[in-house]
């Protein structure tokens, strides 16, 4: 991709990303009506699960990339499964911070032990969080790409259980948002509201994905700049 | 202002302030990187004027 073409596709998911974000926030906390049972904390809904369906996406993304690194051989999917993962671990722990907040206000505690989706999401971040510490305690090279890949790919299992587990959970304190019964889904405006702070949230990995892509990679050739100087 | 309408500000505010404490990092990332362009700009202009 040519720099200007790149440059242009980064300023439009940027305003995308403040158009569909502000927006959703706009209608979050103006627009969608308020809930009868848990009344305004309700409305943390609308960054809590966009939070955690974002950083489920960028763990996705990073396995995918590991699994393109180890199909192709190609480096530059090293460095983008890395930012990936980075990115996941953004989105992981904001959502963290915001269910934490939520479950003070709706159960009166900062954290439940007893909840297996809570303990199953916690676990998956901290197992993205070890990626970080096997990667630095390995030498650069394609020793290290394809453990980091192997790593990334094997995090991906974790998603789908932590996923289900909201569902499949026999004690509900965590609750299930959208099923098959109509009755019991989301009214239009709350869902409206949450499809675009979805998108929003989706918007801003990408703008923030692209960004730190865009450093790592400076970085990496002023590094190799320096040791053809010296 | 309830304690619902508190709980539901933290936590809008602790997304803001996370995003901008990132933009803050990274913009701080592309200031060094920026320094050290200029300064390997000058020793590879440096190094050429000696080798000419």
């Amino acid at each position: 991709m040519s720099t200007s073409s790149s440059n242009r596709s980064g300023v439009i998911l940027a305003v995308a990303t403040f158009v569909l974000l502000g927006g959703g926030i706009a209608l979050a906390l103006l627009w969608a009506p308020e809930d009868a049972d848990q009344g305004p904390s309700q409305r943390i809904f609308y960054i809590h699960v966009p939070l955690a369906l974002t950083a489920y996406a960028c763990f996705f993304w990073g396995a995918w990339k590991g699994l393109r690194l180890l199909w192709t051989r190609e480096e530059r999917y090293d460095l983008e499964g890395y930012t990936a993962v980075h990115m996941g671990l953004i989105f992981g722990l904001l959502t963290l911070a915001t269910g934490s907040i939520w479950a003070k206000i709706s159960w009166g505690v900062w954290w439940s032990w007893g909840e297996r989706q809570l303990v199953l999401f916690l676990i998956l971040f901290l197992f993205y969080s070890a990626y970080f510490m096997l990667r630095y305690s390995l030498e650069p090279g394609a020793s290290r790409a394809n453990i980091s890949a192997v790593y990334a790919l094997l995090g991906v299992v974790l998603i789908p259980v932590s996923f289900l587990a909201i569902r499949l959970a026999e004690n509900f304190i965590h609750p299930v948002v959208f099923t098959r019964d109509v009755q019991d889904n989301l009214p239009t405006e709350m869902l409206v509201t949450f499809c675009v702070c979805l998108a929003g949230m989706l918007a801003l990995a990408a703008t923030l994905y692209q960004n730190e892509l865009l450093g790592k990679r400076l970085d990496e050739r002023v590094r190799e700049l320096r040791e053809v100087l010296q | 202002m309830s304690s619902g309408e508190k709980y539901l500000s933290a936590a809008y505010v602790v997304v803001l302030l996370t995003v901008l404490a990132y933009l803050l990092i990274h913009s701080l990332r592309l200031a060094r990187l920026s320094r050290e362009l200029g300064e390997l700009t000058e020793q590879a202009r440096a190094k050429a004027a000696a080798d000419g």
